[in-house]
């Protein structure tokens, strides 16, 4: 069997950063687009904490900034779907056209 | 010390946690997106583990599994679901959206075979990580070199806290 390199974590992150963008390019539903930009999110995560294998920690305490930075936007964006849906009743993005010229 | 079977767990690991990232996308019900972004986000604490960053994965499982998709789990009950999933799932232009993603596949394959400094990376002897003190030295970097970093991430969860707050409330 091959040996396991940190090519093989990068190919794997790569492969969810393209389903995260799959999912935020195509989705209607809030919800889900938010939950593809965890997934592009951890992608990233994953490239980070692959790479501290090679050079040191720095890597995993960038990784940690970027799961406190995926916790703000969770709970911003969330709050800002529930403003919304009190408005007009729907979760989909394509409805959400007020500032649409 | 030499793991057992690293190449067996980390292709059942990377698999889970594409198959969920698949099932994210594709679920019309969005508690089932839920939860197959909760077995990706596990899948990817073990494929953490096996990097050496224990205190990343355990991280990864309180903060994301436990408090991000509780949080997510919420918010899916509070908005209505029945309504949504009678709905056409995918926009207009899906189209275009999955040519540019693909597009965006494309570059990476090229590049993941053309690169000579990603396979030079490949090559490369993995640096000697402390095992015993991971959480040690993620703490002396936080407290040490990134210590602005830090306060900073503090000051943007107070924000986010507050933006939170100010947005669901009805009337302030």
């Amino acid at each position: 069997m091959v040996p396991i390199t940190i090519l093989h974590y990068l190919i794997v992150a790569a492969g969810l950063f393209v389903l995260g963008v799959v999912g935020v390019l195509t989705r209607r539903n809030v919800v889900i687009i938010l939950m593809s930009i965890e997934l592009i999110l951890n992608a990233v995560n994953l490239n980070l904490v692959a790479f501290s294998r090679l050079w040191g920690l720095h890597g995993q305490v960038f990784a940690i900034f970027v799961i406190t930075d995926a916790a703000a936007e969770a709970a911003v964006g969330l709050g800002i779907l529930i403003a919304f849906f009190r408005n007009k009743e729907t979760v989909n993005v394509d409805e959400v056209d007020l500032l649409k010229w | 010390m030499t793991p057992v079977a690293t190449p067996f767990f980390f292709y059942l690991l990377s698999s889970l946690a594409l198959l969920g990232g698949i099932l994210v996308i594709t679920r019309k019900n969005a508690v089932h997106s839920a939860l197959a972004l909760i077995l990706t986000l596990l899948a990817l604490a073990g494929l953490y583990l096996m990097l050496y960053a224990p205190f990343v994965a355990g991280v990864q499982i309180i903060l994301y599994a436990g408090g991000i998709m509780v949080l997510f789990l919420f918010v899916i009950m509070l908005v209505s679901i029945e309504k949504s999933q009678r709905e056409e799932q995918f926009n207009k232009q899906w189209i275009a959206g999955l040519v540019a993603a693909v597009a965006l596949g494309a570059l990476f394959v090229r590049v993941f075979v053309k690169s000579k400094a990603l396979h030079d990376l490949a090559g490369m002897h993995p640096a000697q990580l402390p095992e015993q003190s991971n959480t040690q030295e993620i703490a002396v970097y936080l407290y040490g070199n990134y210590m602005l970093a830090f306060e900073i991430a503090s000051l943007l969860l107070l924000v986010a806290i507050i933006g939170a707050v100010v947005m669901a409330k009805k009337r302030i």
